[in-house]
């Protein structure tokens, strides 16, 4: 084959893996500089240590920092999946008034701007007298997360069959054993995806917890703080590795779902 | 293992029922028995209500009026897990999270039923899946998930057995199959089923007693027999098999039987089988009935009634058997099945015939009727002229 | 079959498929299960009425605050003072035009790198697709702020990919990549391209092949295959990838401050550094509100045209 041709061929090919690499290359960065043999400032390569991944939590603040935000993360899933996923079976199961009220007050959450909706809990917070912390945190984390959690579960339920459900009272199931034992099963990989996001989207949120955060630091927070001072390169390893982490999770749920089909 | 052929006491009584949506009527005044331990057929085309009706014996429905009494209980209101009554649905609706052995024993174990596992290892050799137990729904093919959803249902032993076109997802072979098989089962198990299916056929092969419905109503009800040599409307004449429909008139009557005027020829028909009170008539005689004979050929041996003058337009060789158009003197077209004997030869297109058949083999409907009920129409095609 | 009849039948064909598919329908049944779903809303709307819908409603009140003469900082009194939008729009028009371009470009090259990538997976993955739509939304897994920071790093004067481009003369020895416009818009740009991507490729993915080639069987080469048939079976998810990639960026700020310099302030990074350093709360109040009704009135626009209703 010409060398043209070949081109031509595998021209959508080349230009996915380069913009894979340019997807990738601030993660690269990022990885590679969590092994700077850095004092204060992580800007300047200054040499190959393992150093700061013994120590992850030597740099001050790092670690408390890492701690709130999976405190708050965990916290802020639990309440927005619970609140986000009855909403879901409401609109999914139920027939009610006001229903593009409710569909409405979830959609506009998702189109503001995240600006928008830091600034105005403040100016609630603070018109109240609320002072902010820990707690105001977690009622933004929610906030926000609802309407993601009730989008994933909702498709979840569009997607069941209601035969299924048919068919279980039909053998003597009532409601509630139908639901527990029918519906519910078979909704929970929604409801787990819906709860995955809403952490992702606490864990990484910078703009909203910064306006209602006060004096609380969370990770993203210490990162953006500590950026004009210097990152330390712990902050880098702790990166790294909920990369790494939650990286190896995914590939690991793929290759499980594909072995599964594999053995039907 | 089998239950005695029901007891009379779980006959199942529909009384009145209706099922309104808004201004429209699925089922209209519904009124039917079907005995306990028979195999029952509610046959019709799409939309005719049938469904609908199973969905309210099975309680996934509610009657706008009406009663459903299951052996003298009124189960008209009563919520599905309430009724001695299991469904095996035209998807199958097996539970994908659980596998064949937790489904089947899904009905068992709501009721709080102990030895379980020796019932659902009963039902699954029953239909012949019996190493299938640990195995999931999506592992199945098509008619192992049909048997499933059959064995879950079977092995409840409700009094009324519901089976919502369970056989359409099936191809041919496998469908013939699964007819014996379920006849095979009910027979053996003694429960009333009662199948809903738009295949005349496969309700004729499998049922005691067919309903044959029609836009919400019962148009006639019986044996398969009965159905299909004595219809009492158009549209049971037309959707059990193929029908000839002429136009006839009472022009008298000898001993018990009636003369007929058709087109200026006269036929006889015995009075009995004449469904309507009216003069004016439409008379049916089934293609497979009439003979066709040749200028010259001896008359002896066939029919004593005779339309002569007609003209074959089509010869269809199946193998089994010729299917003839002939047309009459009076333009109309009717349909004439011949077997394949092998004594005579297949006439052609252009041959001029008589029809012969048996004046027992005429049945006599209503003249107002709608002669192109219950035809089945391809596209494209127009229904023949009734002359 | 007479013409009415048929149609009855076709209504009872549909009334029939639709019972099919709906489970038990009990108009009739009252009591309980009518207050179910209300019981089941209220704690999550309750949730979002009080610490969303009444927060805008704050916002909007406080938009037309203003301070007292002599009161402390912080202190502002409800004075209706409508004027309040004419001052802070008139003084930040630069600013907001400066977001909505932004914005604007980012979201547009954001398309243009992402369409190929979520076509390449879409149909020329086989069955690496699972693992490259990973890949895509793996380096998500890695905090923004530090991918943001990384960029800045990479792109810094003295960082090797700027001094390789003054080498091979693509700029000026005196330019500079980072702490620029350019940068701002390249770091907006790449923070959004998984909200671009997946929802392409999710369009994508639902094409049916067959159509392509039936495309090529009426004499159509690739390219007008592209035009005629795949993008506008497409459209779908550009419109919803367009959405959420504009939506965020024309609020953000963040990569204004770490990117940018003090000629590419956005207005996020206005109302940040008025909600939080200077203490004017009232200017602030109004230009995200303004933020928020122009976002939601380009928005409105944009789906009449593309067509698209469904957004939830």
């Amino acid at each position: 084959m010409s060398p043209r041709r070949w081109l031509g061929r595998n021209a959508i090919r080349i230009y996915a893996v380069l913009a894979f690499s340019y997807l990738f290359i601030p993660v690269l960065y990022t990885f590679v500089f969590s092994f700077n043999d850095s004092a204060k400032s992580n800007l300047t390569w200054k040499g190959f240590t393992l150093d700061k991944w013994a120590h992850p939590c030597g740099a001050p603040d790092v670690c408390p920092a890492l701690v709130t935000s999976l405190k708050i993360g965990f916290l802020a899933t639990i309440i927005a999946t619970a609140l986000g996923t009855m909403i879901a079976f409401a609109l999914a199961r139920h027939r009610f008034r006001g229903r593009t009220a409710t569909n409405l007050t979830i959609f506009l959450p998702m189109a503001t701007p995240e600006v928008v909706l830091g600034a105005s809990l403040l100016a609630l917070f603070l018109n109240l007298h609320v002072s902010l912390g820990f707690t105001t945190i977690v009622i933004a984390h929610v906030m926000f997360c609802i309407s993601f959690v009730v989008v994933t579960v909702k498709a979840r339920i569009a997607g069941l069959d209601p035969r299924l459900e048919q068919a279980a009272m039909d053998l003597y199931a009532n409601e509630w054993q139908t639901f527990r034992r029918i519906t519910l099963p078979l909704v929970t990989p929604g409801i787990a995806a819906g709860a995955l996001l809403a952490f992702s989207l606490s864990f990484d949120d910078f703009i909203i917890t910064n306006f209602n955060s006060g004096d609380v630091n969370t990770f993203p927070k210490f990162v953006w703080v500590s950026s004009l001072r210097g990152i330390p390169a712990q902050a880098n390893v702790i990166a790294s590795a909920v990369f790494l982490f939650a990286f190896l999770a995914v590939l690991v749920g793929q290759l499980a779902t594909a072995r599964k089909k594999r053995e039907a | 293992m089998t239950t005695a052929a029901g007891d009379g006491g779980q006959d199942l009584m529909l009384e009145g029922v209706t099922k309104t949506f808004g201004s429209f009527t699925a089922v209209d005044d519904l009124t039917l028995t079907i005995p306990s331990g028979s195999f029952f057929a509610l046959l019709g085309p799409s939309g005719c209500g049938k469904t609908t009706t199973l969905r309210m014996v099975a309680g996934l429905e509610e009657p706008t009026a009406g009663t459903i009494r299951i052996g003298g209980d009124d189960v008209t209101h009563a919520r599905p897990y309430k009724r001695p009554v299991n469904t095996v649905f035209q998807s199958y609706a097996l539970f994908p999270h659980l596998d064949i052995f937790e489904n089947v024993a899904f009905g068992l174990r709501r009721r709080g039923t102990k030895q379980v596992k020796a019932q659902v290892d009963e039902a699954l050799e029953l239909v012949e899946l019996g190493g299938m137990a640990r195995r999931k729904p999506a592992q199945l093919s098509g008619g192992q998930q049909q048997r499933v959803a059959l064995a879950r249902a079977i092995v409840n032993r409700p009094a009324v057995l519901l089976l919502d076109e369970p056989l359409g997802a099936l191809d041919l072979k496998l469908r013939r199959q699964m007819q014996i098989e379920l006849k095979r089962i009910q027979t053996e198990v003694g429960l009333t089923f009662i199948h809903v299916t738009h295949d005349q056929e496969e309700a004729m092969t499998m049922a005691d007693t067919i309903a044959v419905m029609n836009a919400g109503h019962v148009e006639q009800m019986g044996g398969p027999t009965d159905l299909y040599e004595s219809p009492m409307t158009t549209f049971v004449a037309n959707f059990l098999g193929q029908s000839n429909l002429i136009r006839a008139t009472v022009s008298g009557t000898d001993g018990d039987g009636l003369v007929l005027e058709v087109h200026g020829q006269k036929v006889a028909m015995p009075a009995a089988r004449r469904a309507s009170g009216q003069d004016d008539l439409l008379i049916g005689v089934r293609p497979e009935k009439i003979q066709l004979a040749q200028a010259g050929e001896s008359t002896e041996r066939l029919g004593s009634n005779v339309l002569p003058g007609a003209v074959v337009t089509d010869a269809s060789f199946t193998g089994v058997s010729t299917q003839y158009l002939v047309r009459m003197p009076w333009g109309q077209e009717l349909m004439v099945f011949a077997q394949n004997l092998g004594v005579a030869g297949v006439l052609r297109p252009g041959a001029k015939v008589d029809l012969h058949w048996d004046p027992a083999h005429t049945f006599a409907l209503d003249g107002s009727l709608d002669v192109n009920a219950g035809v089945e129409r391809t596209e494209g095609t127009t229904p023949a002229p009734v002359g | 079959m007479s013409a009415a009849q048929g149609i009855g039948v076709g209504e009872q064909q549909a009334h029939e498929d639709r019972q099919r598919d709906q489970g038990p329908s009990d108009p009739s049944r009252p009591g309980r299960r009518r207050l179910t779903p209300y019981l089941l809303l209220l704690p999550g709307m309750a949730w979002l009425a009080f610490f969303f819908i009444v927060p805008l409603v704050t916002l909007l009140s406080t938009s037309t605050q203003t301070r007292p003469a002599g009161a402390e900082i912080g202190v502002f009194t409800q004075t209706f003072r409508f004027s309040n939008y004419a001052d802070a729009i008139s003084g930040y028009a630069a600013t907001f035009g400066r977001s909505f371009g932004y914005a604007f470009i980012a979201t547009a090259l954001a398309l243009a790198i992402s369409y190929p990538l979520a076509y390449a997976i879409a149909f020329k993955a086989g069955r690496w697709r699972n693992l490259l739509l990973v890949l895509v939304v793996a380096p998500f897994f890695v905090s923004f702020l530090l991918r943001t920071i990384a960029w800045k790093q990479i792109l810094a004067d003295d960082g090797w990919v700027v001094s390789s481009m003054k080498w091979l003369n693509i700029i000026g020895p005196q330019d500079h990549v980072i702490n620029s416009a350019p940068a701002v818009v390249i770091g907006i740009t790449y923070n959004f391209l998984p909200f671009m991507i997946l929802p392409i490729y999710a369009s994508l993915e639902r094409v049916d092949p067959r159509l392509m080639e039936a495309a090529g069987d009426l004499y159509a080469n690739a390219l007008t295959t592209m035009r005629k048939v795949t993008f506008p079976l497409s459209l779908p998810g550009v419109v919803a990838g367009t959405l959420l990639t504009f939506i965020p960026a024309a609020g953000d700020y963040i990569n204004s401050a770490l990117l940018g310099n003090r000629d590419t302030t956005m207005v996020g990074n206005v109302i940040d550094s008025r909600f939080l350093k200077v203490v004017d709360y009232p200017t602030a109040a109004v230009l995200s509100v303004t933020l928020m009704a122009s976002i939601l009135v380009l928005v409105s626009i944009y789906i009449r045209r593309a067509g698209t209703e469904e957004l939830v």
